[in-house]
């Protein structure tokens, strides 16, 4: 079970990151593991922990909000409960990823900069190189790597999580 | 203290051949379903009552059979890979359905399924292994070459293969001097893309005086198309570990550290599990071999940030700050993490150093070129027929990589196509293109410089004549710019700048101006930025605008985008000599924009028309054009 965040939660809420800063000795060196294993917890970095992480740390919001914006691999919003990345390498996109993309974004409805259904369900984002580059263009859902897609396969992979979630 | 454990890698080991079965569960494989193949593998096994281990034993085993995952095997594209020894068999593309009829005819009956072998195209002959397939024949495999064999969990395997006897010798037998001189001697460069001699690196962190030192490992893989390390840590995960551990002998440093790039959980994993399971053994630890070095290993992740690569940017991420990079010098070697002497080698560099040590730097630099000796490992992908990872050595031409390893350049539908090749993009978005011309050009450090462009760590991307140049420098244009950790001016501002210029070309905006001024632009972000990211960020820019002049010049001044790729200029026709008027098209067209009898040839209406290119990848007689 992941911990949950309760919008009128009182200080019990913090348990769960005391001890990861505990595990790091709360030192500001270990800032970016800190926010890892944060993130790990809360699916995203919610702002009122990132202010906490900071005075543990006894360092600026400013700078832990610094580095937390930074790095691509930290989010400060909240992600679906279904994360679907496209691989956007040079081999998956010399292979055709955006139509694959587009075709994604499209079943689910997000447009503009939008990367999160209304629902909560799916999170699209595109990521620079799995590594899985010899299965060109890849797909992945929820850590389940799929290779050699196309807009109509990734589609029905959609539409298949969809379905689960219904019945 | 188990060093007794360690094996003399000269000396045979003398047991009695145990048949293996091998699948490989590398990244590509475990998506084509490795995973369930193993399972089936298990249950079949067991069906035909055959005595079967998935450990290692250093014993003579009392099971007639090995079934065991491996790293990567390299042949990417043709996975799940299943190899069996001591028979030398490879099958590909094993299905769960297929598991059956191995076990059955090989395992019990001892006979080869020939539908599962591989068949090489231009000869329609069947191979039976890695000795017969010309992918793995032409290549020479030493940092990659346990990779596909050895259970990249298990010490006792590595140690077995001669494992951890160089990290010993290095510790135990040698000096700081004699490591460095070694090292310097058999003339490794960096396999991390700048190519700097390691030896020189080591000697300028050894002679520091300083009591605190430390290791670390560059694993942050990021280039787009590069997957080596990824590969060598999933697959060996102990030869890098080992390397390190060299590494920090020679340079005196009692503290090391491997920043594994986040997306890679896999090799995360591996790297971690070797990382304990060395602490176990003592040789990580107080007192390491049993000498009174002490030496600690630190797996952390990175965060999704390109630049981190960069060795000043890596050191202030560690430090838990962003990850922008700093000017040099002070050098890392000088002061790097924390203040102290700092040396940062890539995870290919760290297991070539091991082979150094084992085999003396006179064997190392009998392969490759004088200037860049040994060999390197390539991630070969795009529009080639075998993707997949490969290692040859320094000098080998870009003609014997990508047509005879890769097989051959393939078209859209995968088919290989006799001069389909137009250039390979080489070293990600630092490096540049390479074409028809430089076919003959062998791949090393200082040739590739020559010609505009750089080994970077190793990802080499294939493509076809309907890639459009333009379309591939803005993908690294965006790439760079994205990544660009905003410290330079030229780098940040520089970049989105030509991000635009870019698209003003693909979207029919740009005028003759546009490509001076971005050639400017491109030679001031070189010179105006820090570090090598922005230094280098203008190369794809420049690369295409040096060999695909005439490419820009269509899409600037006549609007027009010579391999129909660009939406925006893309005025999609069809071939009325070529269609037939099958109406296969019209069907799929998604407007209704095709109109036409039944043979007769059809018409697009380009008012209509999205240019979604449907219309052509439908098409058989290749009678779409412009799209």
């Amino acid at each position: 079970m992941r911990a949950q965040l309760k919008p009128d939660g009182n200080g019990r809420k913090f348990v769960k990151v005391f001890t990861i800063l505990e595990k790091h000795g709360r030192k500001s060196s270990r800032l970016v593991p800190i926010l890892q294993a944060v993130q790990e917890e809360y699916r995203y970095l919610p702002k009122e922990v990132l202010t906490y992480v900071a005075t543990a740390l006894d360092i600026s919001p400013a700078r832990v909000y610094g580095v937390a914006t930074f790095y691509s691999h930290f989010a400060i919003e909240p992600k679906g409960k279904h994360l679907v990345r496209l691989c956007d390498g040079t081999a998956c996109h010399v292979k055709d990823s955006v139509p694959i993309l587009d075709a994604i974004r499209k079943r689910l409805k997000l447009e503009g900069k939008k990367v999160t259904t209304d629902d909560m369900l799916f999170t699209v984002e595109t990521v620079a190189c799995l590594g899985a580059c010899g299965l060109a263009p890849v797909v992945v859902v929820d850590d389940q790597v799929h290779g050699a897609m196309t807009p109509a396969s990734s589609v029905k992979l959609v539409e298949e999580i969809i379905a689960q979630e219904q019945s | 203290m188990n060093t007794q454990l360690i094996l003399d890698p000269a000396a045979g080991n003398g047991r009695k051949t145990q048949r293996r079965v091998i699948v490989c569960a590398g990244t590509g494989c475990v998506a084509n379903g490795a995973y369930k193949v193993i399972a089936a593998f298990t249950d079949q096994i067991a069906a035909a009552g055959i005595s079967v281990t998935t450990e290692f034993q250093a014993e003579q085993s009392q099971h007639d059979l090995r079934l065991n995952k491996s790293g990567c095997q390299g042949f990417c594209q043709m996975g799940p890979l299943v190899t069996i020894l001591p028979d030398e068999i490879l099958y590909n593309k094993v299905k769960v359905e297929d598991v059956a009829e191995i076990v059955r005819e090989t395992l019990v009956g001892g006979q080869v399924v020939d539908r599962l072998l591989y068949v090489d195209p231009a000869t329609k002959k069947h191979c039976q292994g890695i000795n017969d397939i010309p992918f793995y024949q032409r290549q020479q495999r030493f940092v990659l070459k346990e990779c596909g064999t050895i259970d990249p969990e298990s010490i006792q395997e590595y140690l077995h293969q001669g494992g951890y006897a160089a990290a010993r010798k290095s510790i135990l037998k040698m000096s700081q001097e004699e490591i460095v001189q070694e090292i310097t001697k058999s003339g490794l460069r960096g396999r991390g893309g700048g190519g700097f001699p390691t030896g020189r690196k080591w000697e300028a962190a050894r002679t520091q005086k300083s009591v605190k030192k430390y290791v670390i490992c560059n694993a942050d893989e990021g280039d787009p198309g590069a997957f080596m390390n990824r590969s060598v840590m999933e697959g060996n995960p102990h030869s890098v570990l080992e390397g390190l551990m060299i590494a920090a002998r020679a340079i005196g440093a009692d503290e090391t550290l491997i920043y594994v790039r986040t997306e890679y959980p896999l090799a995360v994993t591996r790297m971690k599990r070797a990382v304990q399971d060395a602490q176990k053994m003592g040789f990580l630890g107080d007192q390491v071999f049993g000498s009174s070095q002490s030496l600690n290993c630190e797996v952390m992740e990175g965060a999704g940030a390109f630049v981190c690569g960069e060795e000043t940017a890596m050191i202030a991420s560690i430090e838990g700050q962003r990850g922008m990079p700093r000017p040099k010098p002070p050098f890392p070697a000088q002061s790097g993490l924390w203040g102290k002497p700092t040396i940062i080698n890539n995870v290919e560099t760290l297991a070539h150093v091991v082979r150094v040590i084992n085999q003396g730097a006179d064997t190392f630099r009998k392969l490759g070129s004088t200037a860049s000796p040994g060999t390197k490992t390539f991630a070969l992908t795009g529009h080639v027929a075998n993707t997949g990872l490969i290692e040859v050595p320094f000098g080998t031409t870009l003609r014997e990589v990508v047509l005879n390893i890769g097989g051959g350049i393939t078209d859209r539908r995968g088919k290989v196509k006799a001069n389909g090749f137009k250039a390979v993009q080489i070293g990600g978005p630092s490096g540049g293109c390479l074409t028809q011309e430089h076919l003959d050009l062998p791949l090393d450090y200082d040739s590739l410089r020559s010609v505009g462009a750089m080994v970077g760590s190793g990802g080499l991307v294939a493509m076809n004549e309907k890639t459009c140049m333009v379309s591939i420098a803005r993908f690294f244009m965006d790439f760079t710019q994205r990544e660009s950790c905003g410290k330079c001016v030229l780098c940040r501002e520089g970049t989105r700048q030509l991000l635009v210029m870019l698209d003003d070309i693909i979207e029919g905006r740009a005028t003759g101006e546009t490509l001076v001024l971005m050639e400017k632009l491109a030679l001031a972000v070189q010179k105006g930025s820090l570090c090598g990211l922005g230094k280098t960020a203008p190369n794809p820019v420049l690369s295409t605008l040096r060999y695909f002049r005439a490419e820009y010049d269509a899409h600037v001044f006549h609007k027009h985008c010579p391999t129909g790729q660009c939406k925006a200029l893309a005025k999609p026709s069809i071939d009325p000599a070529k269609c037939k008027g099958c109406m296969a098209c019209g069907k799929k067209c998604p407007v209704g924009a095709i109109s036409g009898e039944r043979k007769q040839p059809h018409v697009i209406d380009q008012v209509k028309c999205i240019v979604c290119g449907v219309c052509a990848d439908t098409c058989k007689l290749e009678a779409v054009v412009g799209v």
